[in-house]
């Protein structure tokens, strides 16, 4: 990429407060677009209110504060500064940067910004049309205001765990904070939707984000069926997600193949699906007329899973997904981490390498999209410490070297 | 094309939709925010018109809740775009829109000249965008949400200690989500980009992509150090096996646990809820918890070098547990959250939009159905914006804006 390639957001400044995924991740899409993030730390507690700086996995051989593979990945292409907001003088810097920034982001606890003097009726005072996007789990309003929240708690009230899970069995719920990235996605959107507005219209405001009202909406079939029929998916035989139930599909689900912890997932759409696949799998309870139509699948879908097992057992999945897929038969084999990133070409332009100042290069996640005119772009990890304060405070604020030195040694940057 | 009017964040933007259950989300979100969205379905009607479950059991194509969820706000034209004649038509409403929105296997619009290379020169502030497996340049295998999780990383991740249990599908089509929410802010920064430079573009979103950005640990462990994480129950997949955060509440409700607790605040607070609810006798992590007024705060570190504090760290834990056994999972999760312990009850989805903190919030949105003659709660907004509210109309039926065809011609 050269430099003339267009940025979508490249008059875009964000003055970023947030960390951990839910808010970090929301801010690597807006500075992947091009947008100039500049991410705000403490420097008394090194930045570690972010859980994720300085812990492992870490990048390559390097190890402490800078060496977190999690907090470089979701802050690749932010810059960073320190500000000891305890200070009467960070603070005023702190003002200096809303003013020349277009929107603010956090995701701190409900009423952490108020009592640092930066809620948003302050920051209206320092820039009128101030964007400022706040997000949490529970939101900025409401009876649990105080309550606190992560990825797996967010994802347990919002029915996401429930949702996700075998029948008689606990809730499997979400291996990873699926509501994190999530949360980022709609924090994202939510930025671009109100710096969009203004731009249109002239008029700033703020969007309360609760995270787990974002994870409320994404399931909202089964919650229709509860509101309108009164059918609540605490019943027997459910949840089963392996399953489909909109629309019915027979069989659906994931099933064991040859060698150790090795699935396939398949997915029957309809009569004729299957009648190709009892053709494939070839023996005679496949070609068991009982099976050709929806109805008696979805009837005795127990007993077809389990004789559809006894076959799949013995297959290579990698084999067996081709030929489904080559017969029209939705199917994919279940990957491994190293399969999808190392050995799946069709994702290869996922990783993208950066510079990190002082853990070297490494590898990242970029964006799964691509933009004709204004690609994104992901070079520079995540940024050390107060890495940008001379160029924030001296070049964007106008601080003299000097002046920016007394700050750093007094301990207010 | 662009006219600006405060109220509602996308209002005045045009965006033609053509129905998919694969982009149909990205259409609502903008729908929703104002934007009038036009969603092209074939004559007969999209097929999710035909998928379970329906109002009232009762089959029919303006029935479907899955088309009724995903398709708030949008107005429906049916256009069949084998034939010249709604070709046609439908050539003339791309030239009024600023954003597409498709999920068309690759090269079925191309073939009948209805793709983004016939517009970008006649209309040029279009934004097309593309929802498709793995790129407009690749193959179209045959793909649904569930084969697309376990192709693209989550299904690898979820599941259950037990690794004889298959892997787990999350529900709720968040193969197709996750694409969606990458394609809406990207269609924004385009949007954005367009208001400068007044030019259009093509957006290529993967499905596959989309879920592999979107697996957190599963990747990160493996991009830093090539570690392949484990599927473990109700909880992060992780290299190493860790500590339950799951329980079973008095009512039989399963329960998150959270952040174990890990200072003395916390240890105290557990203790004298124990003592209010008098069952100190009965609860064996009682007499432990008091040594926890001995940490500040336990660090993860100090959990292997200081047996003390393994033990306490461990009693914490076990008391939650024993609450969880005296109690229902809903008192648990205020009770401890009231006590400055995160935690989570785990709800399904109908139990969630009836909680009174989201009741309060007016998360629940109650949307007319003039054609029934009734009312019903949808989810509400996923945000909310001071000044252009999130609002939305019942899903359309079919045809019903068919009328707008001909302010074209």
């Amino acid at each position: 990429m050269t430099d003339q390639t267009p940025q979508a957001l490249n008059k875009v400044r964000i003055c970023d407060f947030t960390g951990q995924l839910a808010g970090a991740g929301a801010t690597k899409i807006l500075a992947a677009f091009g947008a100039e993030v500049i991410r705000v730390e403490d420097p008394v507690h090194r930045g570690k209110w972010d859980i994720l700086r300085g812990v492992p996995p870490w990048v390559g051989d390097a190890r402490g504060l800078e060496a977190g593979g999690a907090f470089n990945n979701h802050n690749a292409g932010k810059l960073g500064v320190t500000l000891n907001l305890r200070d009467v003088r960070a603070k005023e810097l702190l003002r200096e940067l809303v003013a020349v920034s277009d929107a603010v982001t956090e995701n701190f606890a409900a009423g952490v910004m108020e009592r640092l003097g930066f809620g948003y009726e302050d920051l209206r005072q320092i820039r009128e049309d101030i964007v400022y996007v706040s997000n949490n789990g529970f939101g900025a309003t409401g009876p649990y205001t105080s309550f606190k929240s992560w990825g797996p708690i967010a994802q347990a009230v919002s029915g996401l765990t429930y949702t996700s899970g075998l029948p008689d069995l606990p809730p499997a719920g979400w291996g990873y904070s699926f509501m994190d990235h999530t949360g980022g996605y709609y924090m994202a959107t939510a930025v671009l939707m109100a710096l969009l507005h203004r731009r249109r219209t002239g008029e700033g405001q703020w969007v309360d984000l609760a995270c787990i009202e974002a994870a409320g909406t994404l399931n909202g079939v089964a919650t229709l069926d509860a509101t309108v029929n009164q059918r609540s998916m605490r019943r027997q035989g459910m949840p089963n997600s392996n399953r489909s139930q909109s629309p019915r599909m027979a069989p659906h689900g994931i099933w064991p193949t040859e060698g150790h912890d090795n699935w396939i997932a398949i997915a029957v759409r309809d009569d004729r699906e299957w009648k190709i696949l009892s053709e494939i799998i070839g023996e005679t309870w496949s070609r068991d007329d009982r099976w050709t139509r929806l109805e008696t699948r979805l009837h005795d879908e127990d007993e077809l899973e389990r004789l559809l097992t006894t076959w799949t057992v013995n297959q290579n999945r990698h084999e067996l997904a081709q030929e489904l897929i080559d017969a029209g038969v939705p199917a994919a084999p279940v990957l491994k981490p190293q399969e999808r990133i190392e050995f799946d070409q069709r994702t290869s332009e996922l990783w993208v390498t950066v510079e990190h100042t002082e853990a070297g290069q490494s590898k990242v996640e970029g964006l799964p999209v691509r933009m004709s005119e204004t690609p994104w772009s992901i070079t520079r990890g995540a940024a050390c410490l107060g890495e940008h304060n001379q160029y924030v405070f001296g070049e964007i604020l106008g601080l003299g070297n000097a002046e920016i030195e007394t700050l750093a040694e007094e301990g207010v940057i | 094309m662009t006219t600006t009017s405060p109220n509602s964040v996308l209002s005045g933007y045009r965006v033609i939709e053509l129905a998919s259950e694969r982009c149909a989300l990205a259409g609502k979100l903008m729908a929703d925010m104002g934007a009038e969205v036009i969603v092209v379905e074939p004559p007969e009607g999209c097929k999710t018109r035909l998928w379970e479950p329906f109002a009232d059991d009762v089959t029919d194509p303006e029935n479907s809740l899955h088309w009724w969820h995903y398709n708030t706000s949008k107005k429906s034209v049916a256009l069949d775009l084998d034939t010249d004649t709604d070709a046609q038509q439908f050539r003339s409403l791309i030239m009024t829109a600023d954003v597409v929105i498709e999920a068309e296997p690759p090269g079925r619009l191309e073939a009948l000249a209805l793709d983004w290379e016939q517009f970008r020169e006649i209309n040029s502030e279009l934004i097309w965008t593309s929802v498709t497996h793995h790129g407009r340049d690749g193959t179209d295998p045959p793909a649904t949400d569930l084969t697309l999780l376990a192709e693209g990383g989550p299904a690898w991740s979820c599941g259950y200690d037990d690794h004889e249990i298959p892997p787990v599908r999350g529900g709720g089509n968040q193969a197709f989500h996750t694409a969606c929410h990458y394609a809406v802010p990207s269609i924004l920064a385009a949007l954005m980009w367009r208001e400068d430079s007044g030019r259009g573009q093509l957006i290529d979103v993967s499905l596959l992509n989309s879920s592999n950005a979107t697996t957190e640990f599963a990747t990160l462990w493996w991009l830093n150090g090539e570690r392949q994480v484990e599927r473990q129950t109700g909880r992060h997949a992780l290299p190493t096996m860790t500590e339950w955060t799951q329980i079973q509440c008095a009512d039989g409700r399963w329960f998150n646990t959270g952040v174990p607790p890990r200072n003395k605040r916390e240890f105290q607070a557990l203790r004298s809820w124990i003592e209010q609810l008098d069952l100190t006798k009965e609860c064996p992590a009682y007499e432990i918890l008091k040594l926890g007024d001995q940490f500040e705060r336990i660090g993860l570190l100090e959990l292997d070098e200081d047996p003390l504090a393994g033990e306490v760290f461990q009693a914490g834990r076990d008391a939650i547990e024993f609450l969880g056994q005296h109690l229902k999972a809903y008192d648990l999760f205020v009770g401890l959250q009231q006590r400055g312990m995160a935690c989570g009850i785990v709800y399904s989805p109908d139990e969630m939009i009836e909680d009174p903190h989201f009741v309060e919030r007016g998360f629940p949105q109650e949307i007319l159905y003039e054609t029934r003659n009734a009312s019903h709660i949808h989810p509400g907004a996923p945000y909310r914006f001071s000044k252009t509210p999130w609002s939305t109309t019942r899903a359309p039926q079919l045809g019903e804006h068919q009328a707008l065809l001909e302010d074209l011609a």
